[in-house]
């Protein structure tokens, strides 16, 4: 057993000094995980209500493109900030407000009002008018926002991409179609 | 010249690299292995080299901003003498080291150079290629073009699939609620930074290995490669066979190094930079997102896959793939190294390479999207309505209105989403028409909602008349027995 180390004086220093800094280094990073992950928000942080302005732009029966600045721009975000929606007057005061991000992997679809069809150029996907899933690869219906008529505008809850993660949010009203 | 040698002898006094340098380059290799097939490995470093030179050039005028991106690239293309032409060089740098990346590893698999004892020079080299085509990824979003925002969201789409931490992993990725600046910002961190960082590492590791290790001899069969008689094998065959490195396995490295960086140049300056193509504005919707060559293969993968397999697949497949490719080495890290004697391996790796061939071939045509303008710019050929009755012109007409002609192709031209309509009529009857106009399926919309009786009447006759010449239209067998018996005398 001479080959085992002894623990002497100089060892223990050695000990105690990567123990201190580990212990700095420690109080100094767990912090910053903090920073890293800052952009980790609850979804109703990623939320406002935000004016898509007169509701007479929007003529009933028609579905119309949209489009808004994000509430939570930044200066360095440039034309990025802008964001298109689809809106459809239904009737009266009952209109769908769809996301212009396709179900399936995000991409824009194209309202085609002749064959009413939404189509994604992507891989295909199509929903009907009122949002259902009509075909191709997605696997439910167009995301929507909420909406609300506030003084003749018209009003989304926005500010977040829609994705899959959050259709507790999204996906109120329809279920989705497991076409 | 005395001066000269003092000159050096001051430094290497003090550096003292002479010695690992010189047992480094004159090491003896196995003498078949100065071959041709042995120079991928050291083209793949000249090209990261000439990524990270370019790279720095480019960082000159580049602007890491999500409003000013897109104009600083638009300036290094047509303001800056030879801006485009790095820009060029770069992007073919880029598309040229994931090929040769690519080919390096087909040679070692098939060389069965990743056996014993080099398993973690090929573990490694697994990562590289994953940092290279990570490297891949982040540049085209440096390109912040349309399609750099629109793969952004695919990523992010793919992310929220994810269960449970899907949509905290979406807010990392884009660095905030949607694609923006600070999405941007954290892709250049990646590009610049954190992955060329670890890929340097992990190469000049890759490389010690390499050297410290030995270059994999030439694969004879029969010759098996055992734990405990391996290394003894191999010192023997370069003592007795073998060439030192420099210069007689170098040269040739060293030619087609030069090659390459050629090549680059050449492609370079014919085809010129990629993009960018339109800005990155989002509300520009009239546009069609497509990935860069390398990832078009997992682009036609994800438009294949049924709704219900999809999250699945993208999430767990991959996962599977990069295991398989970690534990290669471990599981068959003995045996034969020669292909003759490695069927299974060499069936694999070909039926990989057409996969991926066939893949990437497809993305390049995507016949699963719709073509959105085909129903106003592809017109019906005008032999199908030249002798036709006003109700089928009227179909005819419905059909390019309704944008049947988005998926469906006449004559050629129109989308391939759905099946070609030149001879429907000799594979469907009238019932079956309408039925599937009405109430789609496989996969086709149903237009029951959309029709006015009229228009579907219209649509169909026009329908029934798309048959090849001289071919009889599909019939209703059951029908036909139904009116053979009415029309029967009743006993």
């Amino acid at each position: 057993m001479s080959e085992k180390k002894q623990v002497t004086r100089r060892t223990v220093l050695m000990a105690i000094g990567f123990a201190f800094n580990a212990v700095v280094g420690a109080a100094i990073a767990i912090p910053v995980i903090g920073y890293v992950l800052s952009p980790i928000k609850k979804k109703s942080a990623y939320l406002k209500w935000i004016s898509l302005g007169a509701l007479d732009q929007f003529p009933e029966g028609q579905t119309r493109l949209a489009t808004f600045v994000n509430p939570f721009e930044q200066p360095q975000d440039g034309e990025t900030a802008k964001t298109p929606c689809w809106v459809r007057h239904v009737s009266g005061d009952t209109f769908q407000v769809f996301a212009i991000n396709c179900a399936h992997l995000g991409c824009p679809v194209r309202w085609f009002p002749q064959s009413e069809l939404f189509m994604c150029p992507c891989h295909g996907g199509v929903y009907y008018a009122d949002g259902e899933r009509a075909s191709g690869p997605p696997e439910r219906g167009l995301f929507t926002y909420n909406y609300k008529i506030v003084k003749g505008e018209l009003h989304i809850n926005a500010g977040q991409m829609p994705t899959l993660a959050d259709q507790a949010m999204l996906g109120k009203g329809k279920s989705p179609c497991l076409g | 010249m005395p001066r000269l040698k003092r000159l050096y002898n001051w430094f290497e006094m003090r550096l003292q690299l002479e010695g690992p340098v010189k047992e480094a380059v004159l090491h003896p290799v196995p003498k078949k292995t100065a071959s041709w097939f042995y120079v991928f490995g050291s083209a793949a470093t000249t090209l990261l080299a000439l990524q990270i030179i370019t790279g720095i050039f480019l960082a000159l005028i580049y602007v890491p901003s999500g409003s000013d991106a897109w104009r600083s690239l638009d300036q290094l293309n047509h303001q800056l003498y030879l801006g485009w032409f790095l820009r060029a060089m770069h992007g073919w740098g880029s598309n040229f080291m994931v090929a040769v990346v690519l080919v390096h590893m087909v040679q070692v698999f098939t060389f069965g150079a990743y056996k014993f004892p080099r398993e973690l020079t090929w573990i490694l080299g697994v990562f590289m290629l994953l940092m290279t085509l990570g490297m891949a990824f982040t540049g085209q979003v440096l390109r912040f073009d349309q399609d750099a925002y629109w793969g952004l969201g695919i990523g992010a789409s793919i992310m929220s699939r994810v269960p449970l931490i899907g949509g905290p992993l979406v807010d990392l990725l884009l660095g905030g609620p949607i694609i923006a600046g600070a999405t941007l910002s954290r892709f250049f961190a990646l590009h610049v930074f954190v992955i060329p960082g670890i890929l340097l590492l992990f190469t000049a590791t890759h490389i010690w290995m390499v050297v410290k290790l030995g270059v994999n001899e030439w694969p004879m069969p029969g010759r098996i490669v055992r734990r405990s008689t391996y290394l003894q094998e191999y010192h023997e065959l370069t003592k007795k066979d073998g060439l030192p490195f420099l210069p007689d396995a170098l040269w040739k490295d060293l030619f087609f190094s030069a090659a390459i960086l050629a090549a680059v140049a050449v492609c370079a300056v014919v085809f010129g930079p990629f993009g960018p193509g339109g800005q990155p504005d989002p509300t520009i919707i009239q546009t069609n997102p497509r990935p860069d060559f390398f990832f078009l293969w997992i682009f036609s993968i994800l438009s294949y896959l049924p709704p219900s397999l999809e999250t699945p697949f993208v999430l767990i497949v991959p996962i599977i793939g990069i295991c398989i490719l970690l534990a290669l080495p471990l599981v068959a890290g003995e045996g034969e190294k020669s292909w003759h004697r490695r069927p299974v391996a060499i069936l694999v790796l070909v039926t990989v390479a057409v996969s991926f061939g066939v893949f990437t071939h497809l993305g390049t045509r995507t016949p699963w999207s719709p073509h959105m303008d085909a129903w106003s710019s592809n017109p019906v050929p005008p032999r199908l309505i030249h002798d036709a009755s006003p109700l089928v012109r009227q179909g005819a007409v419905v059909f390019q209105a309704k944008q049947c002609r988005n998926c469906h192709s006449i004559g050629g031209t129109g989308g391939e989403r759905g099946p070609a309509l030149d001879d429907v009529a000799t594979r469907m009857t009238e019932d079956q028409l309408i039925r599937q106009v009405l109430q789609g399926g496989g996969n086709m919309p149903a237009y029951g909602k959309n029709l006015s009786p009229p228009e579907v009447t219209a649509l169909v006759r026009f329908l029934e008349t798309l048959k090849p010449a001289g071919q009889q239209p599909a019939v209703d067998a059951s029908q036909q027995e139904q009116k053979a018996l009415a029309s029967q005398p009743q006993p």
